[in-house]
Parts: C-alpha cells; sequence; structure tokens
C-alpha cells in the first residue's frame, strides 16, 4: 500500500497505509471517489480490489490471535508491488 | 412534587416537567436546500407529494428480513449459496429481492472463521436488505474499535469467538455492501424456510451476534 496522505476526500483508511497486504478479490472498476466527490467525473475509473492484511502487520499491538485478518476496499492506484513476496 | 394545581378557578394543571424539544426545530442549510428542490420539483409537476411519501414510507419499510430469507435459503439450498457467495446482487435478484445498484459480498461464517462488518469511514451499511443500520454500527466507538479489536467488542456484545476461530474483520470503505451467512443453528434439520428465517437476526448478519439458537422441543 502506497503510504500516502493526500488532502481531499480519500477512502483509503489511514491503517492500511503503508502496509502490506494480499488481494483477495477484483471487485469491479469504479468512478474515482476522490474525484466524484468534487463533482468531476472520476474518470479513469479505478479498479476495486478487496485487500487482506494480517492483523498483527496492521497493529503492532494486536491483541487477538495471530491469524486474524482484516479485509479493506483499496483502489488500484493506492496499490503499490511489492519486490519480494510475502 | 412540582405540581402546582390551580384550585381557585378551573381545575387546571400546570406540570413543570423539563420541556422537550422539537426534533424538527432547526432549520439547517440542507433541509432549506431538501424543502426547496422537493417544492420546485412538486410545482413543475415532475413528482407528486405522494411520490415523496411514498418512496420514504418504502425506504422505512425495508429491514433485516430481506436479508434473512436470503440466508435461510442459504442454509437450506447449498448449490444457491454457491451463486450468493460469487455473487450476492445476482442472487438477491434471482429471489426476487430489488436490491438496486448495491454491489453485495456475501461472506459465510464457518467452524474456522467468523466473519464482522464495519464501515470505519462512514456507516455503509445493505440498507436494502437490513434497513436502517442500528445507531452503534454509525458510532464512532465501533467503527474504531471493532476492527482493532474484535474479539474484545464482539465479546461486549455477548459473542465470544474461540481463539481457534479466525476472525475476518471486513471494512467496507468503498463500493461493496457486505451480508453475514452465519452458522445454521444445531436442531434445525427439518425445519422450512420460514421456520429458519424467524432465527437469522439483523446482528447475526452484521458478525455481531450468532442466529439465534432453535428452541428445544416443537415449534
Amino acid at each position: 500500500m502506497r503510504a500516502a496522505y493526500p488532502i481531499g476526500h480519500v477512502r483509503t483508511p489511514y491503517y492500511v497505509r503503508g502496509k502490506h497486504g494480499v488481494i483477495e478479490r477484483l471487485c469491479g472498476v469504479f468512478p474515482n471517489p476522490e474525484e466524484l466527490a468534487y463533482a468531476r467525473p472520476g474518470r479513469p475509473a479505478q479498479p476495486l480490489y478487496r485487500v487482506r492484511f494480517l492483523q498483527r502487520d496492521v497493529w503492532p499491538d494486536y491483541a487477538g490471535q495471530p491469524v486474524d485478518v482484516v479485509e479493506v476496499e483499496i483502489y488500484q492506484h493506492w496499490l503499490e508491488a511489492e519486490e519480494h513476496g510475502r | 412534587m412540582s405540581h402546582d394545581h390551580d384550585h381557585a378557578g378551573e381545575h387546571t394543571h400546570v406540570h413543570r416537567y423539563p420541556p422537550r424539544p422539537d426534533q424538527d426545530d432547526t432549520l439547517t442549510y440542507y433541509r432549506a436546500m431538501e424543502a426547496a428542490v422537493r417544492e420546485l420539483l412538486i410545482d413543475k409537476g415532475v413528482i407528486t407529494a405522494e411520490d415523496v411519501r411514498r418512496q420514504v414510507e418504502n425506504m422505512d419499510g425495508r429491514n433485516a428480513g430481506r436479508g434473512a430469507t436470503m440466508v435461510a435459503r442459504a442454509w437450506l439450498d447449498p448449490a444457491y449459496k454457491q451463486r450468493m457467495l460469487a455473487d450476492g446482487s445476482r442472487a438477491a435478484e434471482e429471489i426476487g429481492l430489488d436490491v438496486g445498484p448495491l454491489k453485495l459480498v456475501v461472506v459465510e461464517n464457518t467452524p474456522a472463521v467468523h466473519n464482522v462488518i464495519v464501515c470505519t469511514l462512514c456507516s455503509c451499511y445493505p440498507r436494502m436488505l437490513l434497513g436502517l443500520p442500528p445507531d452503534w454500527y454509525k458510532s464512532r466507538n465501533y467503527r474504531s474499535r471493532v476492527v482493532r479489536e474484535p474479539r474484545a467488542v464482539l465479546a461486549e456484545f455477548g459473542t465470544v469467538i474461540p481463539e481457534d476461530v479466525l476472525i475476518r474483520v471486513h471494512d467496507s470503505t468503498a463500493d461493496m455492501r457486505y451480508l453475514v451467512v452465519p452458522r445454521r443453528p444445531e436442531g434445525t434439520d427439518n425445519w422450512s424456510e420460514a421456520e429458519l428465517t424467524r432465527l437469522v437476526t439483523r446482528d447475526s448478519m452484521i458478525g455481531v451476534a450468532f442466529a439465534e439458537n432453535a428452541p428445544s422441543g416443537p415449534v
């Protein structure tokens, strides 16, 4: 995930920015909400994915089980490929 | 007691309770805009006042019974459940539930996985299938905590998840809406769809509770 903090209407939660996740599925292609929020057409439309994160990777002090996960919808322009697979 | 009774003339009662404020006493910017646009549309004959009333009634009438019907069908029909997990919106339409533009993702609880839904950014919720979201679903407390300490939050709802069950939190941040298929209760083997539907609560489809247990003895 990109670790970026732009101003505006962003639907990428802070808690996953800069974190490592795995794509769970492609949900479809949707107009970009960061543009729609300002009455612009939202083009080019963005592929939307569900990305799965291990909770212990998101919260260093996570108190649940090490296998617990959180899945978040992320638009493609927020994803960065990792150089080494995990 | 603070009841002042006027015994001199007519027997009038003055009850000094704190006045309860009306809930419609502030004409906010958006309320004024809504009234202006609605009245303009009615004046120009685009819609009628009855159209507006009917639509409000329709929206208020949506409730968790719709989602429960899908869950009960999934419990009874494994093939339907597979179609539902593959494409929730299409599976809803298949049994005559109009979900409009809703993009539905259905997730299934199993002996190994428990799913719970939140929208940390606002209050995204499958209103077409569950009705209006409960107030706690929109609270900052639930939204900020269930995503980072789901086991503790679920326990506060009385829902204790065993340590060997994986918890999967779904954050509904964008265009998808989510429905949980809770586990089918024991002792319901020969139940009809209508009977099963009664065990499927709103909270069990958000994932903060289990489906109701089958009462012991005949239903």
